[in-house]
Formats: C-alpha cells, structure tokens, sequence
C-alpha cells in the first residue's frame, strides 16, 4: 500500500508478539553453537520438517514438509534469532521429545500422525496459555516459534505461496471490486 | 573548456539533484552531477525486483547481523534483506545523536528517489502563510501562485496519479488517471463525506506511479515492489525519469564516489567559483568549477556542505551569516493512528497490489475549525483482508488452520498520520569536532526533538482517526502510538530556510544562498515550514523554479 506497510512485514506478527527479530533491541552477532549448527543435519531438518508438517499437513495442496520448512527454520533460527531465543528453541525441541516419551514412550518421529497431531495440539494449548499469561518482557514459548516459524516459512515458500495461496507475479493491473467466493485462496502477497 | 570546468555542479543525484540535473541541462548548460555513492543504473542494477518472496533466505526479514550493523535503519522498516545495499553504511558514516535522531539515508545515485513513498501533494496558501498567520519562525518568501506553474510543470514530467477532487487545502494537479479505491475505501469514503458534510474527505493518494505509458517509461503494473527499484520505470526516480532525460541532451557528466567536502568560495565576487571533492574510492582530493552550483545533497547534507565552505570568512560556513544555517531541523511525525475491522464485503475482495493508499487531507485549524495546537496532519490509510498472518486465537494446528489461513481473512481499515512540526530554532544540527566518518570528514550531531505542539497533536491524531473510522461503521477500533523517533519521517527539512530576509534565513525566494548568489539550495534543506504533506513534489516544483531563474540570471550577465 505504501512504504509503511513494510513494517508490519517485518513484523510478523502472532498471539501479541514478535519473535526472533527483536525489531527495537540491540542484537548480538556471534558465530552459531554447535548445536544450532546441529539443526542443519539431515536428520534434523527431517525431524523439523515433521514437525512443521503436523502444523500444517498435507492436504489439497502439499504440506509444510514438502515445502520445505524443515530447512528453513534453522536458517532463521540461526540467522535471525538472539542468543537467548536461540537457547529457548533448542531446550523447546528437548521438552517436546520428552513429552513425546512421557505420554507415548516413543520419539516424536515414532508416533503415528495422529499421535503427533494430539501431542502437538497439547503443547499448542500449553503455548497458548502461557502467552496469555505472559508479561511483557518475559520470554517467549518454544511452540509458538516453532508455529511461527512455520507459518513463515510455508505461506512464503514457493509451493505454499503458489499452491495453498494465489500467486500473481506481475498483476499488469488492479480490481478494488474483485468478486470472491468461500474457498477461493488468499493472494500470497 | 579544461575537464573540470562545466557551467553548473549538482550536488547530489535524488530527486531534488535529478531535476537540478535535467533543467539545466536542457537550458544548454554543460552539467556535473557529483554523487558521493555508487552508481546505480536504471534496471541492469535492480538486483531484486524479479525476485519471489521465497527467493530471500529469510524472506524479506533481518537478521541479528543487520541488526547489529545498522544500529539506526533497524529503528523502523527500511531494514530488511530485500534492498539493503541501498541504505548507507552506518559504519562508515556515523553520527552523534545528542537527542536521537533517526537519519535514513541512501548514498547512491538516485539517491532515495529510488526508495522514496512517492505521494505527491501540493501545498496551498494555507501552509505558505500559516508562520506569518501564527506568529511562528519567518514568513515564507513564496506564495501558491508561485509555485503553482512549477508544480504543473513538475507533475507532468513526473506523471503523477490522482483524483481532481476540488479541495482548498489540497489543490488539484495535472493527475494522470487515478488509481483505484477498493469496494471497501468507496463505502468508508461516501460514508465519510456524508457524516462530515463535505468538510472531511477520504481519497485515492496522489502517487508518482504512472498509470499510462508516460515518455517511453511503462505504466504502474500493480506488483507493490516500488522499493526495490521498477524495471518497469513505473515510478518517478531519477533514474527512470530525471536521468535519461538530462542524459538525452549530451550535456550531463555524472561523477559517483564523490564527496563534496567543500563550496569554493571566492572573497572578491563574493560568489562560489566551484567545489572540492573526496574521491571516496581512491581518497584523492578533486576541483570542478562553475558559474552555478546547486546543491542538493538532502536537508541535512546540504547543511554540511554550506557549514564546511567558506568557514575562512564565516566561522559557521557559507550561509551562516543569518544564524539560521542548520537550525529549524523539520520532519513530520507519524506512527500514530488507528485500525480496526470491517463487516461485511466477504463476496469481494482485489486483484492486484496497489503501491498506493487512501489519503485524507488535513482538516484541523482549517476554516472555523479549531483545535489546541497550531497546523495540523493527514492521513493515510486504506483497507484490505487479512492475510495468512492474522492470529485466529481459536485454531490450533492441523488442516482446518490451513485451510483457514489459506483463505483471507475479514477486511480490516487502518488510518496513520503524518504531522506538521513546527520550525523551532533550537533545533538544530551542528558540526561534531571529535567524530569522524571513515574518510576523516567531520560528522554531524542532532540536537532535536517533538514539543507540546506536536504531542498535543499526536492525541488528537489517534483519537480523530479511531472517531471517524467507528462513525464510517468500523469495529473494534484500536489505537496505536508507536514511539516517534525524529527523523522517522525521512522527510528531513529545514536546515537553510527561504526567507525575505538575509538576516533571518540563508536563501532568498529564488533558493539562492544570500551570501554567495550562484548557490542554489533546492531540496529540504530550503524549507521554511514543513506543513503536513509529503514533501518531494515541492522540491521538485522549487528546483524547476530556481533553475529556470538561474539560466536566466546567467543569460543577463547577473551571476
């Protein structure tokens, strides 16, 4: 619309917070830990796109997985991330396994879809509760960057941009009076 | 004619200096345009605008790195990864911030005109006479039939979008076709003018995107990358439009690395002879010379240039002889206003992605209205539908999220405004003896800052905005104020006023620097007052001015 609304792309914005890029806070550059470099594994880029698939499957159009989240999240999260979220995020992905194993005595990757569906689901009301009880200031829930991250990294993908939304490279032109029916996708942009 | 010796010098390569360059030029005169950046050609340097959102690592965000490198673009949105080359090296050109100061800026050729917002308004009478009206500063040297063929002049070659809407405060232009409002901005618009009785008014903004093919550059094809430079030339910049233009004639150089560091200024005429430069690549100290210099290097560096000249005979620089030079700092303050959601409309929605907003003219201390504080602000606006990154609090995770978000969401309308701040002496930027930049050049240092008028201001901004949308229908109506940091704006002014009176200000009505009659001040630098529109077009309708007086100057035998 003009220049201003860059912002507020920026400043991607879910549940009040924004994550990851503290737009108003000094930084911190510093070579990446050992184990955010461990999230650029195969197996882990694997383990992460599943994740991110639970959050958004496969459905008419591909899921996350297939987009490509798995590897996109840990080049956000080594990129754009602070020290301590980077911390927040690793110990995130250890207390989801260990949830894993507490309710399903299996790995996170073990369960079945529906299982990490339930699992994930769990967790999302615990992330939920936890930010409407968060004061300002107080760190962010591991999930809720993990959604966040993968709501990102799907609908700005090439396959989520053009397949689960609209994607009109070069309009040539603009309709303010453009007829719309339920199902008709979103533009991606 | 020896190689350093032309008959004009443009300082600067924006939009103020891309016009400077292309109207003396086609009077005939052989033309330097020095920039003190790299070059940037017209699309074979556009590095991003065929790039997709997915074709940035981190899709358009920043990164700890940026932050820490740019410790003032990281303040508001200009720092991302999509044109960040663009922005200056904060690094290498420092600044000391007594008060904060948020200075963006784009060392460059084309300067910001690549990145600007490009709505394009005119003034009116109300604001050439609001400080002699209210008692504030100076009066302006200028009235609106001044400046009103040049405002023509200018809207023509720059192509220039918008409505013919028949307002005092808002003169009409020479528009190419408007862009659109959506089915949603024409209900609130109706609605509005209805409520208000005439007196308030929402319209399509006036942008500097042309709808219809305009001297070989192709109209606007609604892609909303504006800042990532147009290979269209679809938007006025210098490169698309002031450039090729001034190139055409065969009498324009253009120098890029070049950093004025000084107007040479000659006792005896008591006239500028020419400028030494910085080569910023080799660190080599140059001279040009000229019958004419304009300087255009934006408000606050076209400050530092006159405050670096002739500092032999005025300890202040060339220009200070008033006092004025570099005080009266202007900017106009925003990042106040209100959104909230529209019912209804679910069977309609836009194709296309309009680089262009609503916008809504002042209308406070207009006419018999009256508020606390003096002037007044605009706004703009608009309306759309949620994207996939609205929070629907009651969704999980699965298919139906996806789905959901896969789907717009409801249409929401937002208003921001953008609010005059008065010239007030005190502010003022001054010449840091202690810092320097990377090549040993003095830096400069803010001394800045918003008073009660502005904050009075800024209330009412919020609540009139959160009135009118919730009168038009809008629900769940909420306010913002996001902190202003001045400068914020990046519509910097002020710095070498025009006035009537040397003893008050640096130029005179023609922007010539009282003290040295063959320099000419045409950007921000030059403005006595800053009203609430966004101010390029008038630079460019000034510069037009002050060229066409300058040739003719020339021509008598008078400069």
């Amino acid at each position: 619309m003009n220049r201003r609304e860059a912002l507020t792309r920026v400043a991607w914005i879910m549940g009040g917070t924004v994550i990851g890029a503290n737009l108003f806070l000094e930084g911190c550059t510093r070579p990446a830990s050992k184990d955010v470099e461990s999230l650029f594994k195969e197996e882990q880029i694997d383990y992460l796109g599943d994740i991110a698939e639970t959050i958004l499957p496969k459905t008419s159009s591909p899921g996350a997985k297939e987009a490509g989240v798995g590897a996109f999240i840990p080049v956000m999260v080594r990129d754009c991330y602070t020290t301590e979220d980077q911390k927040i995020f690793l110990e995130g992905l250890s207390k989801l396994e260990e949830t894993s194993k507490s309710k399903f005595s299996k790995t996170f990757q073990e369960l079945s879809p529906e299982e990490r569906t339930s699992l994930l689901t769990e967790i999302d009301k615990e992330a939920k509760d936890y930010a409407k009880n968060k004061k300002e200031g107080e760190p962010n829930h591991y999930f809720s960057m993990i959604k966040q991250l993968t709501l990102l990294g799907f609908f700005t993908s090439e396959l989520g941009a053009t397949k689960a939304l609209r994607y009109v490279k070069i309009p040539g032109r603009y309709d303010g009076n453009f007829p719309y029916k339920k199902g008709d996708k979103a533009w991606a942009t | 004619m020896a190689d350093n010796v032309y008959d004009a010098i443009v300082i600067g390569s924006g939009i103020s200096g891309g016009w400077a360059a292309k109207e003396l030029t086609e009077k005939g005169l052989k033309t330097i345009m020095l920039e003190r950046g790299m070059n940037i050609e017209h699309v074979k340097d556009y590095e991003s605008p065929n790039k997709n959102p997915w074709d940035f690592p981190h899709r358009g965000g920043r990164t700890q790195k940026m932050i820490e490198d740019y410790p003032v673009l990281k303040r508001d949105y200009p720092l991302n990864e999509t044109n960040l080359n663009w922005w200056v090296n904060e690094k290498e050109s420092p600044y000391v911030e007594v008060k904060r100061f948020d200075w963006y800026r784009g060392y460059h050729v084309g300067g910001r005109s690549l990145m600007w917002g490009r709505q394009s308004y005119r003034w009116s009478d109300l604001d050439f006479e609001g400080n002699v009206k209210d008692g504030v500063a100076i009066d302006w040297p200028i009235r609106y039939k001044d400046i009103a063929p040049w405002y023509s002049y200018a809207e023509k070659f720059a192509g220039i979008s918008g409505n013919k809407d028949g307002l005092d405060v808002l003169p009409d232009g020479d528009f190419m076709p408007p862009m659109d409002m959506n089915v949603v901005e024409k209900d609130v618009s109706a609605r509005i003018k209805q409520l208000y009785g005439g007196k308030r008014h929402f319209i399509i903004g006036r942008t500097a995107n042309i709808t219809v093919p305009h001297n070989g550059r192709v109209n606007c094809q609604y892609q909303n990358k504006c800042w990532l430079g147009c290979n269209f030339g679809a938007y006025f910049s210098t490169q698309s439009a002031t450039l090729p233009a001034a190139v055409k004639t065969g009498n324009l150089t253009v120098r890029p690395w070049s950093i004025v560091t000084k107007i040479i200024y000659d006792k005896d005429t008591k006239k500028a002879k020419g400028v030494e430069i910085l080569d910023a690549q080799n660190n080599q100290t140059y001279e040009y010379f000229a019958k004419v210099i304009f300087v255009n290097a934006s408000a606050l560096n076209s400050a530092w240039v006159l405050m670096n000249s002739a500092t032999d005979v005025w300890e202040g620089g060339l220009g200070s002889s008033s006092g004025e030079l570099g005080h009266n700092v202007m900017d106009h303050h925003l990042g106040v206003g209100a959104s909230g959601r529209v019912e209804g409309f679910e069977d309609k929605y836009y194709f296309g992605r309009r680089a262009n907003g609503l916008y809504v003219p002042r209308f406070q201390n207009v006419g018999d209205d009256k508020r606390d504080y003096l002037r007044g602000f605009g706004y703009q606006g608009g309306a759309s539908r949620q994207g996939w990154s609205r929070n629907i609090a009651e969704m999980n995770i699965g298919s139906e999220l996806k789905d959901q978000l896969s789907e717009p969401g409801s249409w929401s309308m937002g208003l921001g405004g953008f609010g005059e701040i008065l010239p007030y002496h005190e502010n003022k930027i001054t010449l840091d003896k202690e810092k320097k930049d990377k090549w040993g050049l003095p830096v400069l240092a803010f001394d800045v800052e918003i008073k009660e008028n502005e904050v009075k201001m800024r209330k009412d901004m919020a609540e009139e905005a959160k009135a009118m949308l919730e009168a038009a229908g809008v629900k769940d109506v909420f306010t913002y104020d996001r902190e202003y940091g001045f400068g914020q704006g990046i519509h910097e002014m002020g710095t070498a006023r025009m006035g009537k009176d040397p003893k008050t200000s640096v130029l005179n009505a023609n922007n010539q620097v009282w003290d040295a009659l063959n320099v000419f001040v045409t950007d921000g630098a030059c403005m006595t007052s800053a009203a609430c529109v966004n101010p390029s077009l008038t630079y460019m309708a000034l510069t037009a001015r002050a060229s066409d007086f300058a040739v003719n100057e020339l021509k008598k035998g008078n400069l």
